[in-house]
């Protein structure tokens, strides 16, 4: 038998809580929100989705509670290495799931750019759909479609503000690296400064996103109804902005733990994962930058 | 820390919260979260079971007697999704809650809050999801599968249907995080990888398919929503979109999904069979191997359900040798389990015959498999009744007669008392032959051409819907039967105490500890002990 065999050599014990009474609540705050969303979808009269936001105020009120606890317990010492080993195992696979649901609408978009639209302009086998429904459409890159859906639109320049928010995430990399490293080597306040910058960064980003989709609605007649460019368009860039915002508040609150003096330079696994996730974001990014924008 | 408490039986009693709430709503024992599972997923399978009898009920004979063919399509529908997602995953992650960290040794699952939550988003959505049935609008009604265009005539449902799965997939992917972390992480010191009981192994696989596939699932279904609400063009062709795109991205989810299902049906069915042939599994690692490949493969086939689709030559081609490759892996696995029979001192227990039924019957939705994956020949069966026979042998007489000869193999360490044997080969028996009934002339109905998910048919398939149906009924009822069996278990009425070993050809660690199981079994750092275990090869 090799030592690798063995998945557990440390002697305290592994900590199993007894009670939870966050997941009961966070379930509640979920199907608030979802049949708040819901009903507000499909109510032709209703201006603004209340009961959805109860529901997220629930589930925010869930978040503050059961983290609150878990920090409690870490700070207590109550988990050791085995613990701290779930969580990061957890915090891995959770943004492996988080890829795949990217990865989704990527190959969504790859699909649509290089097989269906050019299919739909008459290419491979699409010849007779192409003559038949829609005669004189060419199925060129961006379009949105045949039926003009939406009307005219123009494009971003990759080159202003997306070019500006790749740099702005990528230097957000470089300053949270820079904490961690601050954080192993005691460094408290160097790292609570770093942190905060990475903070801003994120911030400022998100607001050059919001410049932009301002700019598309006004300016460029862009819109999620642009046919398929402003759907994959907007799904993409909507969902990574989504996750851009969720990481930054998480940041938020690291730089809050650290100036409450958590995380030891041996076990800061919350800062990590935060880290790990901030990261993902990032890469998700290059991605669109690429594939959205540029290309 | 003392080694001693594992075997106290004083010390559980202690430690069971009191009251419904505590020891239930705020439960993070896996046992208790496991049962939660299995009883919700019983709960389910009456449900959908009870709206299959409506379905055969209407298809009794032909012509329209009871349903209008809207609620019929929203019974075909709801049917398959309560059967998949509330009834066969969950009763699989009861199963895994309750026997993975007794399996290998550890003190409970590896993120127990995260348990409890992934259990108990279910019943909510489910809640969700059924009440679509009393709107306006009806239930979803466009199939299982979800398919655009048609889903989005569904009106007020989409929404529901689409947070409902949503939902589902968060519990899926916490509850597959939970086993990933369990099994790598918690297993107790000298429980090496390949000491592991193959039911640990298949659902390490499968948390691994659940994790990847979910997410895709839950991409898919927000498409249909924005499409349905904020007007995406995602699947309307004349905004550049291609409603076949759902299919694919369906599909990349679906095809793994059917082996979610059905992998942790081997994993049991791997743990019964060498117990009553009393002989170790033939071909531990070879098993081991060929369900990682079948998980490997299930990723790169999932077109064969779109063969009549449309698609360029080659992706018909690659799709079709590429579903084929898997029967190679699948049949590993039956020669293995027939091998390991092979002179073994046979008896034949309730547990046992379920697990020898679906090795048969499995097997037969197996070639029914290889038939539908012959590309040119698909064109002819797909849609028709055959698939439904297709994937009703390898789901019902599969998947569904796995977890029951699970449950039997397994209620004495759960419940402290052994079943009524008469009762369950009575069950047994009953079950074994009105399921062929059931589903076998339904191949012949796919053959002369009965196109699935309709209300009525042509007079010529009158009599094969009649069997169908006949058996149809006399498996419901004998499910109704498995319930009150499973009730005197729990309930100990007319059974005797369970040994802890409670099969003598039993091995694995769950069979060297109380019956019932002690509601916490192991302290951590305790190491196994070889003799515990069936499978100790040196690799
Ligand atoms: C040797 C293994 C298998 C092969 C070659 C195979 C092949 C196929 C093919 C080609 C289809 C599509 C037929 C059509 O729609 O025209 C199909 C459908 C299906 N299979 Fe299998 N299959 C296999 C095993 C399984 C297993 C193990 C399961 C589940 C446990 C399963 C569940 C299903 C389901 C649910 C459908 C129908 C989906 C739907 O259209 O609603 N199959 N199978
Ligand atoms: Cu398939």
């Amino acid at each position: 038998m090799s030592s690798s065999e063995i998945s557990n050599k440390s002697q305290d014990q592994y900590y199993v809580p007894h009670l939870a009474k966050w997941p009961i609540v966070g379930s509640i705050g979920m199907t608030i929100a979802a049949v708040g969303a819901a009903t507000f979808m499909n109510s032709e009269t209703a201006k603004v989705p209340v009961m959805m936001y109860l529901g997220f105020a629930v589930i925010i009120f869930m978040v503050f509670g059961w983290f609150a606890e878990v920090i409690k317990e870490s700070e207590r010492k109550m988990y050791n290495t085995q613990v701290d080993a779930s969580f990061r195992m957890g915090m891995v696979w959770f943004i492996f799931s988080e890829v795949m649901f990217f990865a989704t609408f990527f190959g969504a978009l790859f699909y649509y750019r290089n097989l269906s639209v050019p299919w739909l302009g008459g290419e491979g086998t699409g010849l007779s759909t192409n003559t038949e429904l829609w005669a004189g459409y060419e199925g060129v890159w961006p379009t949105n479609g045949p039926g003009n859906v939406g009307g005219e639109f123009k494009l971003i320049d990759p080159y202003h503000l997306p070019l500006i928010n790749t740099v702005l995430l990528l230097a957000s990399s470089v300053t949270l690296t820079i904490a961690h490293h601050a954080v192993v080597a005691n460094a408290r306040k160097k790292a609570i400064i770093w942190l905060a910058a990475t903070v801003v960064l994120g911030a400022v980003f998100l607001f050059f996103q919001v410049d932009e989709y301002k700019e598309a609605y006004q300016h460029l007649n862009l819109t999620l109804e642009s046919g398929i460019y402003g759907s994959t368009f907007f799904m993409l860039t909507g969902f990574h902005g989504m996750h851009v915002t969720l990481g930054a508040i998480m940041l938020a609150v690291i730089t809050i733990r650290m100036m409450k003096g958590h995380f030891k330079p041996d076990s800061h696994f919350g800062f990590e994962a935060v880290a790990w996730y901030w990261h993902f974001v990032d890469v998700v990014w290059l991605g669109l930058f690429i594939f959205v924008y540029i290309i | 820390m003392s080694h001693a408490t594992t075997m106290d039986h004083e010390h559980d009693h202690d430690h069971k919260p009191k009251g419904f709430v505590k020891r239930w709503l705020m439960t993070t024992n896996h046992k208790d979260i496991g049962t939660l599972y299995l009883i919700f997923a019983l709960a389910m399978f009456i449900l959908g079971g009870a709206l299959a009898m409506i379905i055969r009920l209407e298809l009794f004979q032909p012509g329209l007697q009871f349903v209008n063919p809207d609620f019929f399509n929203q019974l075909t529908t709801m049917h398959a999704l309560i059967m998949v997602f509330g009834a066969v995953m969950p009763a699989f992650v009861g199963f895994a809650n309750w026997m993975i960290p007794i399996m290998i040794g550890a003190p409970d699952m590896a993120l127990p809050r995260m348990n409890n939550w992934s259990f108990w988003i279910l019943p909510f959505a489910f809640t969700m999801l059924i009440s679509t049935f009393f709107m306006e609008s009806g239930a979803p009604a466009a199939g299982w599968t979800l398919y655009p265009p048609l889903v989005l005539q569904g009106g007020d449902n989409i929404a529901f249907a689409v947070f409902a799965i949503h939902m589902l997939g968060i519990s899926s992917i916490m509850g597959a995080i939970n086993v990933i972390a369990t099994i790598m992480n918690m297993r107790a010191p000298n429980m090496g990888y390949l000491k592991m009981p193959l039911f640990v192994w298949t659902w390490l696989i499968t948390a691994f398919l659940l994790i990847a596939v979910m997410p895709v699932f839950a991409g898919a279904v927000t498409m249909l929503l924005t499409d349905a609400y904020f007007g995406t063009t995602f699947f309307n062709a004349a905004g550049g979109g291609d409603p076949v795109l759902f299919q694919h991205v369906f599909w990349f989810f679906g095809h793994p999904e059917v082996y979610i299902m059905i992998l942790p049906s081997f994993g049991i069915i791997s743990e019964i069979i060498p117990t009553f042939a009393r002989k170790p599994l033939f071909g531990y690692v070879s098993m081991v191997y060929a369900s990682a490949a079948i998980a490997f493969l299930s990723f790169i086939v999932w077109a064969h359900h779109m063969f009549s689709v449309g698609m360029p030559l080659g992706g018909e081609l690659y799709f079709m040798y590429a579903t084929m490759l898997i029967s190679i892996p699948t049949g590993v696995k039956v020669f293995n389990w027939v091998s390991t029979m092979w002179k073994g001192a046979m008896t034949f227990e309730t547990p046992m015959l379920w697990a020898l039924a679906f090795v048969i019957l499995f097997t037969i939705g197996g070639f029914s498999g290889l038939m539908m994956a012959l590309a040119p020949v698909d064109f002819q069966y797909h849609d028709t009744y055959f698939i439904v026979a297709h994937f009703h042998y390898v789901l019902v007489t599969g998947a569904v007669f796995a977890i029951i000869a699970g449950v039997y193999y397994w209620i004495p360490k759960w419940t402290g008392n052994m079943y009524s044997e008469r009762l369950g080969k009575i069950h047994f028996w009953w079950s074994a032959i009105s399921v062929n009934v059931l589903f076998f002339p339904q191949h012949f109905l796919g053959l002369a051409g009965m196109p699935r998910r309709i209300p009525d048919y042509s007079t010529q398939f009158a009599e094969f819907n009649m069997m169908s149906s006949i058996g149809g009924f006399a498996f419901g009822l004998a499910q109704v039967f498995f319930i009150y069996i499973v009730y005197r278990t729990i309930k100990g009425k007319g059974t005797t105490k369970a040994t802890d070993r409670v099969w003598e050809g039993a091995k694995g660690l769950e069979w060297f500890i109380p019956s019932p199981a002690p509601h916490h079994t192991f302290q951590d750092g305790e190491p196994v002990k070889d003799e515990h275990l069936a499978h100790v090869s040196n690799h």
